[in-house]
């Protein structure tokens, strides 16, 4: 019964008007919904699960694999200035492959290309700890991802799917994350969708994810079928949602409820 | 090797009361979950957490399933002496993690 | 990483009285019988036994309305001298309505120097949570705490 009050109260949502996008100054992270309890677990790192992770991922990035028996340290040295700032501009142009990839695209390609080992899967502990390791040496900084006129293209494609109605609900992001930002769904704040701190430790997952895994979840959400890992819908979506979110800070390893 | 997060002051003045933090890598698997084929996922927790600074207990906390993943406990202690702080996890399916810490006490 | 028990599609018969609006929760389908209060009683007297529980002096610090039931922040703390002959022993904490009663057990001793500990505790749904000192002269006292738990709006399929 339950279940259906929130459809009702969903298809309400669904048929307001559509207002314009958030404006720069009204721009809010997912951190400013939350509880100060939440907000504490971020803050600090010993309180912050993500930071295991983070941990798992300077471990690996100094390990050696594939044929080439090379480690990231390797060609990068020392990740925290090699790596510094680099998150906040993914996903990036690839011109080997005409399109954008996303951070954990990025480290596949490397391990492919230069390590000559297997890619990770999406979601496995190895890559969530890698992407985490790279992504936590970009805190604080600004997100500067979509900058690069080579994704243009792609960051509309990314736009048109956020606005586009989908699923047995009909509802595009757009109708919570833009227009219903500041009310509530069930017992939980409808938040901007600006993906500041991926990956990030999520409360309900008890664990670390990427935003592949929460656009996903978003789109299962909405009773649509969602897009494969990997693909470029996913990485367009991705693209658009960090270029809208240019300028705010990297929280990663973020803790979201 | 799972990871641990500790936070023990470096440093400290002799009866000095610190506040000591652990978070430890586990799915604290509940046992009361089932699949959708009905399957129990067996349950794999942390059972039992120690403290022992230099060699003696100081506290320790038995764990269940309500405790939330990646358990994170946090605690005092007087300090008296400069030494170790050794932290242990023993759980289900043969777990078993250390760690340790030093303080310098003035 | 054990993932195993992610391999399952989500179902919403397990979902006991939660408000789900954008999916159901993943992987758990069925919960089994609650704990009730007298689970919690017992596990209680498994502790104390006969001894008599007075409120007061414990001070439990856990939110009233949590965002996820997954990870709530707790803590119990115990007015207590904390000297050789007055402190506290342990501390019990325990829940009416997980399928078990037991949260957690802390042991501790005059050394600790403040009697206060920390952790995340898992809540399966709206529920009494109660914490329990036993004091160097073998006295106990409890405080209580009642928390609501909301269920996130937005979950997922399982990954």
């Amino acid at each position: 019964m339950k279940l259906l009050g929130c459809i009702a109260v969903l298809t309400t949502l669904a048929g307001a008007a559509v207002a314009a996008e958030i404006p720069q100054a009204e721009r809010r992270s997912g951190y400013s919904f939350m509880t100060a309890d939440t907000e504490a677990m971020q803050d600090e790192d010993t309180a912050n699960p993500g930071m295991l992770w983070v941990l798992d991922g300077e471990a690996l990035w100094k390990r050696r694999a594939g044929a080439a028996d090379k480690a990231c340290a390797d060609c990068h040295n020392d990740a925290r200035a090699s790596m510094k700032g680099v998150a906040a501009h993914y996903p990036a142009f690839e011109k080997t492959l005409g399109r954008p990839v996303d951070l954990e695209q990025r480290i596949n390609l490397c391990r492919t290309n230069h390590q000559q080992a297997s890619p990770f899967a999406y979601e496995s502990r190895d890559l969530l700890a890698l992407s985490a390791y790279v992504a936590r040496q970009s805190r604080g900084m600004p997100i500067e991802a979509g900058s690069d006129p080579k994704l243009a293209p792609f960051v509309e494609k990314g736009r048109e799917l956020f606005m586009q109605r989908q699923g047995q609900l009909n509802l595009g992001c757009i109708n919570c994350h833009d227009d219903n930002w500041d009310k509530k769904l069930a017992g939980s704040a409808i938040t901007q969708a600006h993906p500041t701190g991926y990956p990030l430790y999520r409360l309900e997952w008890q664990s670390l994810g990427s935003l592949q895994r929460r656009l996903r979840a978003c789109i299962t959400g909405v009773r649509a079928q969602a897009y494969d890992w990997g693909s470029p819908e996913l990485v367009e979506l991705e693209l658009y949602l960090m270029s809208r979110a240019q300028g705010m800070k990297m929280e990663a390893p973020a803790v979201r409820p | 090797m799972p990871s641990a997060l500790i936070n023990v002051p470096a440093k400290a003045k002799r009866g000095d009361i610190i506040e000591i933090k652990t978070l430890m890598s586990h799915i604290m698997e509940t046992g009361y979950r089932h699949t959708a084929s009905g399957e129990v996922v067996p349950r794999d927790i942390i059972t039992s957490f120690t403290c022992r600074y230099n060699g003696t207990e100081i506290f320790r906390t038995d764990l269940y399933p309500a405790i939330a993943a990646n358990p994170f406990i946090t605690f005092f202690t007087t300090v008296t002496e400069s030494g170790k702080f050794e932290f242990e996890w023993i759980g289900d399916k043969g777990f078993s993690e250390t760690a340790s810490a030093s303080i310098t006490v003035e | 990483m054990a993932n195993a028990n992610h391999t399952t599609r989500r179902t919403f018969l397990g979902l006991a009285g939660g408000a789900v609006a954008l999916g159901g929760v993943p992987i758990v389908t069925v919960r089994p019988a609650d704990a009730t209060p007298a689970m919690l009683s017992s596990a209680i007297r498994n502790i104390v036994g006969e001894a008599n529980v007075r409120t007061g002096k414990v001070k439990l610090d856990i939110p009233p309305l949590v965002e996820n039931g997954n990870t709530v922040p707790m803590t119990v703390s115990i007015a207590s001298p904390m000297t050789a002959d007055h402190y506290v022993k342990s501390i019990h904490v325990f829940n009416e309505k997980n399928p078990q009663p037991n949260i957690g057990n802390f042991y501790l001793g005059p050394h600790a120097g403040r009697a206060q500990v920390s952790t995340r505790i898992r809540l399966a749904d709206s529920q009494k949570v109660v914490a329990i000192a036993r004091l160097s002269d073998d006295t106990f006292w409890s405080a209580t705490a009642d928390v609501v738990v909301t269920l996130a709006a937005c979950t997922e399929e399982a990954i």
